[in-house]
């Protein structure tokens, strides 16, 4: 079943006017992607900086509104919902960001933390809310006495701990994790992942995944979400996807992923150049101007995201017409 | 060529110590290392491993409230810590270089590109400034800029994150260093950028025979760039050797686990390993082994005492009361030692 | 696994750059004006609002023709110096503080809501913030009173209305940082509305600046306050502030009557120095960046 389902969504900013006023036109963070979330599943999303990762995950949980396209939560069209089923969306999305320490309010005792989304949105008596509190710190590892000290008693992992419980005090349906782990120790993010996952089974939680690094992404995924400068460029199941990539941004992103191993010696595709700023992204194909295999059709056409052996690709060496002329 | 190696670290301690004196932090505790001319060393460790205080030691750039507290570090045959301050200058920049992570943190917004990869020629060299450029327009194209010329009257907001590590790559091989140390170089990086970077340095690494230290908490850099690894836990090298040895045969249990924790892109279905525990508290470790707390292996002798380093093998050293049972002709010396 | 011995890392490691040097000696000053201006009704020896015209002009007791009458002197229409500073203290506290706290709760409250709502509200009290700030704080303040006339109770309101600005720009400020730290974006996510946003998360993490500023504060406010009364547009005569009796006291300087107005200007001196003193420990102190790294 689809929880939550993206289509056509688009988030385009108005760039700051020049001096002399001169529009400089708009930055496409996000252009037009369509996913889908299963229910109990999670969904990767990866890219380098300004893919627009991060704004997804902001229009997902509401922080931003699309300029374009739709939401659709169990079916039902975010735009057309009235203000009850608009706050029950809220309540069954919720977040984990990247900085534990700057995802807890420093003045708040943990349990205060821990239960605003709850207090915010149901009433319960004060016994209600500390038996939750308490039930939620046991569900991610963390003793009783944790409920009335303050976050800068913690370590970092800790405080994850405690921003993933207050993420599901309300019992949500869809988690936003947004580089859930890249700050923290590498010895403390095992504890998180497997935290994470742990809780997803248990409680039948989908997980919108975002990070950098590309081996978590398909340690945790079921799926995954490939961006470059606003759109998906590929997504498909995530272990297949990691082992074959196919759209060639997508290879080099997977071929410049440390090695695990220092006999771990893959071909690597080194790209030249760098992102281009998503104010003047290139014409035709994003990709084309970084692309070994780019062809003349590539910097006058944008390539559709069709389906290539049960994936979405979006790269004209898939397309129809490539294949008629190979034939 | 010479026989001692490029840098001996031997038995060095570097203490914070409070301002009333009262608490010591004991930052890098009895650490010996050594690397090669052209070689690369991996320093790893988690935030409070005393990895980034140790290359602060080797430059002497440490804050006032650190101290040496014992041990030498001798470089190309010459004791750094005897050096004065006037010595050390003409060591730092010139003969060792340093890469830091934050590249906009690392370069002046006020100062043209050209005169800042111009600054260490003039200051070591004391070349005019028009050969310095010149020479910082080489640099330029060795790290691989385009259009190096017009780059050099830019200043930093101008480029790109990978363009200005790259410029801080450029101005710490601007006076052909014997040793370049690098500090989480590339965590704020993209990857594809990153890969760029890390191919880079081997090539400089390469051209001018430079010993390469790194230090980062990312096996994979290590994996990928180094022949000589170091693993650091709570101010110690708990296990130190070549790369490709330890990876294939951890033999402490922190690297064992920590290898074994990382997320692979092959398999998705099975649990991590996770390491339990929350990451040492340098101002309260316990008295024996400083991992001893998280270690599924560790027994009372590890709670009750710090092991001390071992040497087996090739190159190899590890401190750990489970390889010091192994092998019985050590552990019949350390207990004379005591004795 | 236990809480306590895994818990104190973070803490502990600031006591390396634990910021040292309390400033005793401009508490204890602070401290004794406070003391002085709660108790001046028993401490003081005269009231200060009275006093002989045959005892016009007298010394300060160590000098020739003073007496132990009159420790500190008297003045032109013979009141007791003395008494008259000791009052002069509650005038100030009082005036100096409830200013502060008005201009405080004034500027933080716009100051919040400027930056937390964005927007036209920003613009609006912004550009209001600017206007006010181009005007010269004394001139503005001479202005009012001479709008409103003088009370003590109006300097009050008056000092709260000049110098708001300085509490809106820079809480202003540390809203717009705070507004893109994760808990507020978090707090959002959670359904919390606007209102409960800037009580429970934006407040109590400006608090702090504000304080300091207040302490800051302090001090310019009571110059302005002793700069009002020495113009003759503060606080009334025959109440007895420090700006007041400086002002009285001037004429006297020429003929040798030096007692009339050192002696409030040193009061006034020592009260400013001792606040600011406060200010920058405090901000140092309670400076988040240095606290919490």
């Amino acid at each position: 079943m689809v929880v939550l389902e993206a289509a056509g969504l688009s988030k385009h900013f108005r760039a700051r006017r020049g001096f002399f006023g001169g529009d400089r036109g708009n930055v496409r963070a996000v252009d037009g992607i369509s996913f889908a979330i299963e229910s109990g599943r999670t969904l990767g999303v990866v890219g380098e900086s300004g893919c627009g990762k991060t704004t997804t995950a902001k229009l997902v949980l509401g922080l931003e509104e699309p300029t374009g396209g739709s939401i659709r939560f169990e079916g039902q069209d975010l735009h057309a919902l009235d203000a009850a089923a608009r706050r029950h969306y809220r309540k069954s999305v919720q977040a984990v960001f990247q900085d534990p320490y700057a995802s807890l309010n420093p003045r708040m005792r943990i349990s205060a933390i821990i239960a605003e989304p709850l207090t915010t949105n149901e009433r319960l008596t004060a016994g209600e809310v500390r038996g939750h509190v308490l039930r939620l710190l046991d569900l991610v590892g963390l003793p009783n006495r944790s409920a009335d000290l303050f976050p800068h008693e913690f370590s970092g992992g800790q405080r994850q701990r405690i921003a993933i419980a207050r993420a599901l005090a309300l019992s949500p349906k869809l988690v936003v994790l947004d580089e859930p782990v890249s700050a923290l120790d590498v010895s403390i993010r095992a504890q998180i992942l497997n935290l994470l996952r742990d809780l997803q089974a248990e409680l039948g939680l989908s997980y919108l995944f975002i990070a950098h690094d590309l081996a978590a992404v398909a340690h945790m995924s079921h799926a995954i979400a490939v961006m470059y400068l606003g759109k998906i460029v590929e997504s498909g199941e995530a272990q297949t996807l990691a082992r074959a990539p196919k759209h060639p941004y997508t290879q080099a992103l997977f071929s410049a992923a440390l090695p695990s191993h220092p006999e771990d010696r893959r071909e690597e595709i080194v790209l030249s150049g760098e992102v281009p700023s998503p104010l003047r992204p290139p014409p035709g194909c994003h990709f084309h101007p970084r692309c070994p295999h780019a062809m003349a059709r590539c910097g006058k056409q944008a390539p559709a995201l069709d389906d290539v052996d049960g994936r979405l690709v979006a790269c004209h060496l898939y397309g129809a017409s490539t294949a008629a002329a190979a034939a | 060529m010479s026989t001692h190696p490029l840098l001996q670290i031997d038995n060095l301690s570097t203490h914070y110590v409070s301002a009333r004196g009262t608490r010591v932090v004991r930052a890098v505790d009895d650490v010996s290392l050594r690397i090669d001319a052209g070689e690369t060393l991996g320093i790893v460790g988690e935030s409070g491993s005393g990895k980034s205080t140790l290359a602060l030691t080797i430059l002497r750039l440490l804050p006032p409230a650190a101290r040496v507290a014992s041990g030498r570090m001798l470089f190309e045959g010459e004791d750094l810590l005897a050096k004065s301050d006037a010595e050390m200058r003409r060591v730092r920049g010139k003969r060792i270089a340093m890469i830091l992570q934050d590249p906009m943190a690392s370069l002046n917004p006020l100062f043209s590109i050209g005169d800042q990869v111009a600054e260490p020629i003039r200051v070591h060299e004391g070349v005019g400034r028009a050969a310095a450029w010149s020479r910082a327009r080489e640099l330029l194209k060795a790290v691989r800029i385009p259009s190096p010329q017009t780059r050099l009257l830019q200043h930093p907001h101008e480029m790109s994150g990978g363009m200005r590590q790259r410029i801080v790559g450029a101005i710490g091989i601007s006076c052909e260093p014997r040793l370049l140390i690098a500090d989480e170089p590339t965590t704020s990086l993209d990857l594809t950028i990153q890969a760029q970077y890390l191919n880079l340095l081997r090539e400089l690494q390469r051209a001018h025979g430079l010993a390469l230290i790194f230090i980062t908490h990312n096996l994979g850099i290590v994996a990928k760039m180094c022949d000589q690894l170091a693993v650091m836990y709570a101010g110690r090298v708990v296990e130190s050797g070549p790369v490709r040895q330890i990876f294939n045969a951890p033999a402490h249990p922190y690297t064992q686990a920590l290898l074994n924790s990382i997320p692979r892109m092959s398999d998705n279905r099975n649990r991590l390993a996770a390491i339990d525990g929350q990451p040492p508290d340098l101002v309260a470790l316990p008295p024996g082994c400083a991992f001893a707390p998280r270690c599924p292996s560790a027994f009372d002798r590890c709670r009750e005492s710090p092991p001390s380093q071992l040497t087996f093998g090739d190159q190899r050293t590890v401190r750990c009361w489970l390889a010091d049972a192994g092998s019985d002709a050590a552990d019949s010396q350390v207990r004379k030692g005591a004795a | 696994m236990s809480l306590q011995t895994e818990a104190v890392g973070l803490p502990s490691r600031f006591d390396i750059i634990r910021i040292e040097g309390f400033p005793l000696l401009p508490v204890l000053i602070l401290g004794g004006i406070a003391f002085v201006a709660i108790f001046a009704n028993v401490l003081a020896p005269y009231d200060p609002e009275i006093g002989s015209l045959a005892a016009r002009f007298r010394p300060p007791a160590w000098q020739v023709g003073g007496s132990g009458e009159h420790l500190l002197g008297t003045d032109h229409l013979g009141r007791d110096v003395l008494s008259r500073l000791i009052f002069g203290a509650r005038v100030s506290m009082v005036v100096g503080f409830t200013a502060v706290i008005v201009a405080g709760v004034i500027g933080t409250g716009l100051g919040i809501v400027s930056g937390f709502l964005g927007g036209w509200v920003d613009q609006v009290i912004m550009r209001i913030t600017d206007t006010w700030l181009a005007l010269p704080a004394l001139t503005f303040a001479i202005f009012l009173t001479a709008i409103v006339g003088p009370s003590e109770m109006n300097i009050v309101i008056i000092l709260g209305a000049v110098y708001w600005t300085r509490y809106a720009r820079v809480i202003r400020g540390e809203v717009l940082s705070l507004k893109e730290r994760e808990f507020v974006k978090l707090a959002i996510v959670a359904g919390c509305s606007k209102r409960t946003i800037m009580a429970r998360h934006i407040l109590p993490n400006v608090l702090n600046s504000a304080i300091v500023l207040g302490t800051l504060m302090l001090g310019v406010v009571i110059v302005t306050e002793a700069a009002l009364s020495f113009l003759g547009v503060g606080v009334p005569p025959p109440k007895p502030a420090w700006g007041l009796m400086l002002a009285d006291g001037k004429k006297g300087m020429m003929v040798g009557y030096w007692w009339l107005t050192v002696l409030p200007g040193v009061c006034i001196m020592l009260m400013v120095l001792s606040a600011n003193l406060i200010g920058d420990w405090l901000r140092v102190k309670l400076d988040p960046q240095l606290r919490q790294l």
